[in-house]
């Protein structure tokens, strides 16, 4: 059994968490990103953020599974990228860090 | 004993899901690294695996029920608006907490932190659980990928445990209550 399918799914999930963890942060200083972020008016821009998100998560995973899911790729230097990516995310959210940028 | 629904809802969200997904997450790291390494002289079973499987499976929904529940019944309740002119903030735990300043922090570091780091759980455990439902006892033939999986399981551990300190102390310090009153049981004469 190839390692493709698994590999994308933690590439995506890496992506995914930091694609929130950008969002997050970026809606905190853009006022105008604010105002679309709410697609839930008592959740406010939370409703937003995780939202898009999962669904930039679930197209990502969709995307590589497709791509590689009968073949072998290399395992290592994508998991090194996709631990990376949860590292910064949990870097990201802690708001001491988000409010550098 | 009584308690309103939003202070049910709330233990629900943090003790029915979240503190069971934490109680969860070490059976999964060790059963993962333990039993699906490959240096393992004893393979896992059929029924090792259709365990783990449905272990999974309920750990990811209790992840998803928790940040659900968390962003979209009660987060509401948290950071809702009082009438202008309103006095008594207790009914309004965001602008309580933010009205004082040996409070503030639990608002603006606690609950700013927990409302997104929350959600590296779902994923993470999402990622982990459809994984292993696709390889099963295979994934220990591909070391790589079940050290990135536990890896992930660890950190969605990590995030989870960040949203549920946070969130029982913010309960703490600014309870989020109201709505019908239950009665769970009747008293006594003292």
């Amino acid at each position: 059994m190839t390692n493709g399918s698994g590999v994308a799914a933690v590439l995506a999930a890496g992506i995914g968490a930091f694609t929130l963890a950008v969002l997050a942060v970026a809606t905190d200083h853009i006022v105008a990103l604010q105002r679309l972020m709410v697609f839930y008016k008592p959740t406010g821009p939370l409703s937003g953020v995780t939202t898009a998100s999962i669904l930039i998560w679930l197209a990502v995973w969709v995307g590589l599974d497709l791509r590689w899911r009968h073949r072998t790729v290399p395992g290592g230097r994508t998991s090194i990228i996709a631990l990376t990516l949860l590292g910064l995310s949990l870097m990201l959210t802690f708001p001491p860090f988000g409010d550098l940028f | 004993m009584e308690i309103t629904s939003r202070g049910l809802w709330t233990a629900i969200h943090g003790i029915g899901f979240g503190a069971l997904y934490l109680l969860a997450c070490s059976g999964a790291v060790v059963e993962l690294w333990r039993r699906y390494s490959p240096k393992v002289l004893v393979a896992a079973s059929a029924s090792d695996e259709a365990f783990l499987r449905t272990y999974l499976v309920v750990m990811t929904l209790l992840a998803w029920y928790a940040v659900l529940s968390g962003a979209y019944v009660i987060y509401p309740w948290y950071r809702a608006s009082p009438p202008p002119g309103m006095v008594g903030l207790a009914g309004y735990p965001q602008r309580l907490l933010m009205s004082s300043s040996t409070t503030v922090v639990w608002h603006s570091l606690g609950m700013e932190w927990k409302e997104h780091v929350a959600w590296l759980t779902p994923i993470s455990i999402t990622m982990a659980c459809v994984v292993f439902l696709k390889y099963g006892r295979r994934i220990k033939d591909h070391p790589q990928l079940r050290d990135t999986v536990v890896c992930f399981v660890v950190v969605s551990f990590v995030a989870a445990g960040i949203a549920g300190f946070f969130g029982a102390m913010l309960n703490k310090n600014a309870p989020v209550e109201g709505g019908h009153t239950i009665r769970l049981v009747h008293g006594g004469h003292p």
